[in-house]
């Protein structure tokens, strides 16, 4: 911490350089209100997808569609990016660049993975007859899923530009502060796909 | 020296052991209710008593371990705020379930 000392000449009362840590924490702070009012949005599709979660218009149901196997191994490669993404985080917290990548490079794979799986599946909800333009319900579960795959995806495109940092500059404070605020997001996503799963395919098939 | 005290404010930092708990809770309060639903035979109103609480556990679990969210004051800020979303989210779901079923109850019924 600074002491008390006389303000040097030019001195202007604005805090700078030697409390460079605090300005982190602003910044990851103000991300974490960002997530809080992403968590409104998804509430409002949960809320929308609740009240329409009967509304099906004669046309195919959910409980005909979903297959929890599948819904299963789209959760635990979810479920395990999150914990590699701490062991990518604990690399960089000890400035260990080899560490960081590879765990950052599993948690890119297993995310590319859940994609790949969410579209899939959206593809084959469509073959089968359940597009967005079905019935109000299946409007608000491409809604409610899509929006969630959404965020996954602008998740990824962040990683791949971050490690371009990383390749660049290393381990900086400015670097591992972009990194924490990844941390967080991509954590939010997993919290938000246990919502997801719980309330949409779960419930759905019972 | 050497105590790696530097909290950066927003965010804690973890340990491999907090990591591997965070997963391991996490691995556990998935597979219950997906087995319990896949499995089947179960009451359905027992079902979806087990599927809601494992899920809220598994939020607090992931908030808990990976986001390592505390009471610490550096940490009131952002809890502060998730205190106040939470009260936020359950107005907006909550209260839109209850205002359209009731919409829905007089539309059908109410002739």
């Amino acid at each position: 911490m600074s002491q008390l000392t006389v303000p040097e000449a030019g001195y202007t009362g604005y805090v700078s350089e030697e409390h460079h840590h605090d300005y982190a924490g602003d910044t990851l702070l103000g991300f974490w209100i960002y997530i809080m009012s992403d968590c409104i949005l998804f509430a409002s599709l949960f809320a929308t997808y609740a009240v329409l979660s009967t509304s099906f218009a004669g046309m195919i149901t959910p409980k005909e569609l979903f297959d929890l196997n599948f819904v299963a191994v789209e959760t635990a490669l979810l479920l395990f990016s999150s914990f590699t993404f701490g062991m990518a985080m604990l690399g960089a917290q000890k400035k260990n660049m080899t560490q960081l990548m590879l765990w950052l490079g599993i948690t890119f794979a297993m995310g590319a993975g859940f994609l790949a799986m969410e579209l899939y599946e959206f593809w084959h909800f469509t073959h089968e007859g359940a597009g967005y333009f079905t019935s109000a319900y299946w409007s608000a579960f491409y809604a409610l899923v899509g929006t969630h795959g959404l965020h996954v995806f602008a998740g990824m495109l962040w990683m791949v530009i971050l490690v371009v940092h990383l390749l660049k500059d290393g381990i900086t404070d400015t670097n591992f502060t972009r990194l924490s605020c990844l941390s967080l997001f991509w954590h939010f996503l997993d919290i938000i796909w246990i919502c997801v799963f719980s309330l949409v395919y779960l419930m759905g098939v019972m | 020296m050497g105590a790696h005290t530097d909290t950066h404010g927003g965010a804690a930092h973890g340990s491999v052991k907090e990591y591997i708990w965070g997963l391991i809770w996490s691995v556990v309060l998935t597979a219950v209710p997906f087995g319990m639903v896949m499995a089947g035979g179960f009451e359905n109103g027992l079902t979806l008593v087990v599927i809601l609480l494992c899920a809220i556990a598994q939020v607090f679990v992931q908030l808990i371990f990976f986001l390592h969210m505390n009471t610490s004051s550096e940490q009131i800020w952002n809890t502060v705020s998730a205190v106040f979303i939470v009260l936020i989210v359950v107005i907006v779901v909550l209260g839109s379930i209850w205002i359209m079923n009731h919409l829905n109850h007089n539309m059908l019924m109410g002739h």
